[in-house]
């Protein structure tokens, strides 16, 4: 039977997990709503028309669902990851709690919740489920999101 | 916009409406400037190749907003999605057709809101589910309640 290393160390694992990301802040700009709507294929008007969102029941232009991923969508460093450079998207779980508006200013913070490490196809990967909690200028949790990344070791 | 979707006309097993996307690497570069993400295996075919992808590929987050139109599309806007999660099984790629399917999976009331669970997916052309998910949304209710 051969004998594999571990893909990760007691104490890289136990570093990951201790990880916590830099605050991110987001001011929610109507160009930027609107530019984000185009970029994903959408046309609801509550994206981009002030006439009809006014009419709304939410009384203005509202932010698509995962708008706030342009608040998180730097690639995490994380120094004991280092050499699995490379990054495959695993999937996202999002809790929305609160409508985001433009004008909301929203701020970002990324912890880590679970680390594990599989032998996959590109090589000896490391699965983080990363959690981002988005703020308000309010100070309530508009959104709570868990992703998974793949981190791999590429061409380098 | 739509007409109201009603919790009380939401049957389980019930199909939403899907919804097709023909993704092209334009949108991914736009995609990229809207959300801020420009890792390379996005719009950079050397880079992609050179760590072992067939090419450039959709963002898993494009992806993620596709399910979140399929859905919010079906609500309109009355409907509050509550909860979306996706799975990126599969790659996907531009030149591709990509379809958002779903189906109701459950319909329920708790703590006095009207709420519908719901299995999400996008196929490829080939109709392989590429990305599985699921969502919970809230509608409105003919009671008004």
């Amino acid at each position: 039977m051969t004998q594999w290393a571990p893909i990760l160390t007691d104490e890289q694992r136990q570093a990951i997990l201790q990880w916590k990301g830099d605050t991110v802040v987001l001011e929610v700009e109507a160009g930027h709503v609107k530019r984000f709507a185009e970029a994903i294929g959408d046309a609801n008007p509550l994206y981009s028309d002030e006439v009809k969102a006014r009419q709304s029941r939410y009384g203005g232009i509202i932010a698509p669902p995962t708008f706030l991923r342009a608040a998180g969508s730097t690639i995490p460093v994380v120094a004991a990851l280092a050499g699995f450079d490379q990054i495959l998207d695993a999937g996202s779980e999002w809790e929305y709690r609160e409508t985001v508006r433009v004008g909301d200013v929203i701020t970002s913070a990324m912890g880590v919740k679970s680390v594990a490490t599989r032998r996959l196809a590109i090589g000896p990967s490391v699965f983080v489920v990363f959690e981002a909690t988005y703020r308000n200028q309010f100070g309530q949790v508009v959104a709570l999101q868990r992703s998974t990344l793949i981190r791999y070791r590429g061409a380098g | 916009m739509a007409a109201t979707l009603y919790w009380d006309d939401v049957k389980e097993g019930q199909d939403l409406p899907p919804l097709v996307k023909k993704p092209t690497t334009q949108q991914l570069v736009k995609y990229a400037g809207a959300s801020g993400d420009f890792y390379p295996i996005h719009y950079d075919k050397d880079f992609a190749l050179a760590n072992k992808l067939p090419g450039v590929i959709l963002h898993g987050a494009l992806k993620n907003a596709f399910l979140g139109q399929l859905v919010t599309d079906w609500i309109g806007e009355h409907g509050t999605l509550s909860k979306l999660s996706v799975q990126y099984r599969g790659m996907d790629v531009p030149g591709d057709t990509i379809t958002g399917k779903g189906r109701v999976t459950k319909r329920y009331i708790q703590e006095g809101k009207h709420y519908v669970d719901c299995e999400i997916w996008l196929e490829n052309g080939k109709g392989e589910k590429t990305t599985p998910g699921s969502a919970t949304v809230i509608l409105p209710s003919r009671s008004g309640e």
